[in-house]
């Protein structure tokens, strides 16, 4: 069954946001169709052979999901999505362990659905401490050290950073937590089958992954929780009693296969596919700078994932540049935030300047992304850049040789 | 989200963008917005001697509602004396582009822009009036 | 694939509708972040809007009522999240049952109706929830909704009615009945599993208890699950006309001999709870299947062993008895054919064991 056979047709932009989502392998769905039709029982049926087919798709897929992140698969849990496994991590483990301690360590730079579970949290009577970032947005161990208190439950700090493809310190932020018996939870979706990720070795006590953000199915995640020593929860989805308590529903049979082909596919490829995409986003870059002046790569460059970048350039604005290149889909800001408006607070926490900010687009890269789809995007980047800096008050000013910070500007 | 096919047009062929002379006595230069909040307008007028707005020119940065906004401005404006063009309200720039309700504050800040080339135009012309060399008595002679 | 197989669980879960199953290869072509103001992004957003126009024309709701959950279990856990004193009906779901642990039951009669007059005593507690399901998964009886919602307002509660079973079926119609909240899963119609939705009669308030991103208007945080969401539209509107599957189960009904439960009240079309007197519902189950026929006992959704029926011991049948009964339901797939492979190994499994079990318990007994 070859489904698939063209990832992007002829008409389409060139996509170049994979940190929003991406696109399904084909290999992904050729592996769940089965599951859509023939093989379409309920997993939980223990009465008939449709549903002993199922449950095995569904056992199958949670081994594979175990083994990208060197977990037993009996520690893997499936939920609907990334954003559910966050919610579930945090608010599970804050509440079962509330009548002993009441303190959770987070970073200013979590993705939404972290710091707004921590809020609410917050209203409920916890402390949360909101560490800061340094200019390249990494996290400051000795900062993390310090704010661990003996009233802290859990450490929620993310794999990878959404907008800027930053990865934090695992292994050593785990040790930390290790040594002062508190547990680790990390938000993977950004990390997960792009970046090597080990439970173990990196003392993770929870993990939370995305399907679409792995070439899988949307609707559809992972969050693995430790056995040993064991990870207590206060489920979010009460009911049938699925997934050890932790998650009650009628799991997905297609959407977990999905998740499980996409891990594995990652996990066999991962090594290629990231030096693929490290030349890619080399070429990328070199071809802006050789184009353009004044333009800013925001976060660390180093200790980044390869299919991100997150540029400034300087005085256009990132929205209008977006309207303009018209051939790429890319985005400002993350893509849950995007149509708000505001400058990214994950900018902000890096301490770039709010003009700064403005003129920031994230440029996602991935396995489908090809040398010369880099080259028309370079291209198109350059002359719509151009155009608009042609345009701006800001870049003819900046060219008088005027300084902007000199002028008083009227807030509106 | 999707945009109206004049604003579209204004973003893609953005009319009249440019500078003029800044220190010329018949040029009105407004500068709103602030770069902070992610969207500054320069736009400027220049006025005949028979009171008429002659040319404008903008430069702006901002989204595509903000460049559409402006640019729209420039073309209403030509040709009024500044005493209409200070009567452009900036629902009459929202409904012409159909802006989307988040970006209402593109057409307010174009209206700004408008009233603040005028009041500049008006402080310059003030201040000749107040200074006997200049060309303005010529003007009244013709 | 076993070709002579006749799959007779759709309440369990019901396979794909071909319009859903198209629905969704098209939107896994297409993928795209619903949040994301490009090009696929708008595009799935677009079919989102669809989807849920599809899904409110299924329910008479608005569009802009439905929210769209992972399912059955989270529509139900949401609408009763933030609601302290609830009454829910003692044939409930789990996924209802255990969401307010301290809830009050409102008993069912023997043929598995509610019972209103205790209901019209319940609410004397001045609940802020009554909840009752439009039809009951295991033996398929409608409820008296309409009644429900007239008791409940006039003593100022809300109502929840968890419509998975109902909906596609028989006709349901949330602002004909009043409903304020309502469950719905894809999966039991013909959609696919991982998506299911709650609607939300206008005006009233729902607690979020799921933080994150702002999608589903702030009711629902998460990344859509695109194409789950467009099959669940494309099945939603393929099973506008509900299931005409009556003929078929007037002849299950009258070829077996073993007692139906709820057979005096209104069910659904396609559901029978029947018993074979003597033998055990998981020997009965183990045999169909061996002869062709998928059926089940119990609810599927206690994962784990199969307990005995709760709805049944509310219907007041005694635990011997509801050990044997189990739970035949059709769907929109379903032929004369399936029916008569049904009846034939059910005959033939009555005959060689279910006498000799008779037999032998009356043995034991003795």
């Amino acid at each position: 069954m070859n489904v698939i056979k063209q990832i992007r047709r002829n008409d389409q932009p060139i996509y170049l946001d994979y940190q929003a989502t991406t696109p399904m392998d084909p290999r992904v769905l050729e592996a769940m169709l089965p599951y859509f039709t023939y093989k379409f029982g309920n997993p939980h049926s223990r009465s008939h052979s449709y549903g002993w087919e199922a449950e095995e798709g569904v056992e199958k897929a949670r081994g594979q999901v175990a083994k990208l992140i060197g977990a037993d698969e009996k520690e893997v849990i499936f939920t609907s999505g990334a954003t559910e496994s966050n919610n579930l991590a945090i608010r599970g483990v804050a509440e079962f362990y509330k009548d002993r301690k009441n303190h959770i360590v987070t970073t200013v730079t979590e993705h939404k659905c972290v710091l707004d579970t921590c809020r609410h949290l917050e209203q409920s009577g916890f402390e949360v401490t909101y560490l800061p970032v340094q200019k390249n947005g990494l996290v400051d161990l000795e900062v993390l050290r310090n704010a661990i208190t003996d009233k802290t439950v859990v450490v929620s700090i993310m794999a990878v950073n959404n907008e800027i493809g930053v990865i934090q310190p695992l292994e050593e932020i785990g040790r930390i937590c290790r040594e002062k018996k508190v547990f680790f939870h990390t938000d993977a979706a950004q990390a997960a089958g792009k970046i090597p990720l080990d439970v173990e070795k990196m003392n993770i006590d929870l993990m939370s992954i995305s399907g679409h953000k792995i070439y899988g199915p949307k609707g559809i995640g992972a969050l693995y929780v430790r056995r040993k020593p064991r990870v207590r929860l206060v489920p979010l989805i009460v009911g049938g009693g699925q997934e050890r308590g932790f998650r009650s529903g009628t799991l997905p049979t297609p959407l977990c296969v999905g998740l499980g082909e996409a891990a594995e596919i990652c996990m066999k490829e991962m090594d290629g596919e990231a030096k693929r995409l490290k030349k890619l986003q080399e070429r990328m870059l070199e071809g802006l700078q050789s184009k353009l002046t004044e333009i800013v790569v925001n976060g660390d460059l180093e200790h980044r994932i390869p299919g991100n970048l997150n540029i400034s350039f300087a005085y256009v604005e990132g929205e209008s540049l977006m309207m303009g290149i018209k051939g790429l889909s890319v985005s400002s800001g993350s893509a849950c935030t995007s149509a708000s408006l505001e400058p990214s607070y994950v900018l902000r926490a890096l301490g770039v300047e709010e003009e700064m900010a403005h003129t920031s687009l994230r440029i996602g890269l991935g396995r489908f992304t090809t040398e010369q789809e880099v080259d028309t995007a370079v291209d198109e980047l350059v002359r719509h850049v151009n155009k608009l800096r042609a345009m701006s008050p800001l870049w003819e000013m900046a060219q008088e040789g005027i300084d902007l910070k000199s002028i008083e500007w009227a807030a509106h | 989200m999707s945009y109206s096919e004049k604003l579209i047009d204004h973003y893609e062929n953005p009319r009249n963008i440019g500078s003029l002379d800044k220190n010329s006595g018949d040029v009105g230069t407004g500068l709103v917005g602030a770069p902070a909040c992610g969207d500054v307008m320069k736009l400027q007028i220049r006025v005949g001697a028979d009171g008429l707005i002659e040319d404008a020119k903008f430069k702006t940065f901002g989204c595509g509602s903000a460049i559409a906004s402006s640019s729209l401005v420039t073309e209403w404006v030509k040709g009024k004396t500044i005493d209409e063009a200070e009567t452009i309200k900036n629902t009459d720039i929202a409904r012409h582009l159909a802006l989307p309700p988040v970006k209402i504050h593109c057409s307010v800040l174009a209206e700004d822009a408008i009233k603040a080339a005028i009041a500049d135009y008006r402080a310059k012309t003030a201040k000749k009036i107040e200074e006997p060399n200049t060309e303005e008595p010529r003007h009244a002679a013709e | 694939m076993v070709t002579a197989y006749s799959y007779l669980d759709h309440n369990a879960t019901s396979p794909l509708r071909p319009a859903a199953l198209d629905a969704m290869v098209e939107a896994l072509h297409a993928g795209g972040n619903p949040s994301s103001v490009h090009r696929p992004g708008r595009a799935a957003r677009a079919r989102i809007d669809k989807a849920r126009r599809q899904v409110a024309a299924l329910v008479g709701a608005l569009p802009g009522e439905v929210v769209f959950t992972s399912g059955g279990t989270e529509a139900n856990n949401i609408a009763l999240h933030g609601h302290q004193r609830v009454l829910v009906s003692a044939i409930e779901h789990e996924s209802v049952l255990k969401a307010v642990p301290g809830a009050a039951c409102i008993p069912v009669d023997g043929n598995g109706v509610l019972d209103l007059a205790a209901l019209e005593r319940m609410l004397t507690s001045k609940p802020s929830l009554v909840s009752v399901m439009f039809a009951n998964n295991e033996t398929g009886v409608i409820q008296p909704i309409a009644e429900v919602v007239r008791l409940a307002r006039a003593s100022g509660a809300l109502v929840h009615c968890d419509a998975v079973q109902a909906a596609g079926k028989v006709p349901v119609d949330l602002h004909g009945l009043g409903v304020d909240y309502l469950s719905l899963s894809a999966h039991k119609l013909g959609g696919p599993t991982g998506v299911g939705a709650l609607v939300v009669r206008e005006g009233v308030p729902l607690v979020t208890d799921r933080f994150g991103g702002g999608q589903e208007s702030y009711r629902r945080a998460g990344t859509e699950n695109v194409a789950g969401i467009a099959g669940f539209g494309a099945a939603a509107e393929a099973s506008r006309d509900g299931l005409d599957v009556a003929a078929l189960r007037e002849r299950i009904e009258a070829s077996l001999p073993g007692r139906v439960y709820g057979a005096a009240a209104p069910r659904l079309p396609n559901t029978t709870c029947l018993s074979m007197p003597g033998v055990k519902a998981e020997t009965q189950v183990m045999a169909l299947d061996l002869a062709g026929v998928a059926v089940s006992a119990g609810s599927a959704c206690s994962s784990g062993k199969v307990n005995r029926s709760a709805v049944l011991t509310a219907m007041g049948v005694e635990p011997a008895e509801a050990e044997t009964a189990i739970r035949i339901s059709c769907g929109w797939n379903t032929v004369f054919e399936d029916i008569e492979r049904l009846i034939t190994a059910w005959q033939g499994l009555y005959t060689r064991v279910g006498r000799s079990d008779i037999t032998s318990a009356a043995r034991r007994a003795a």
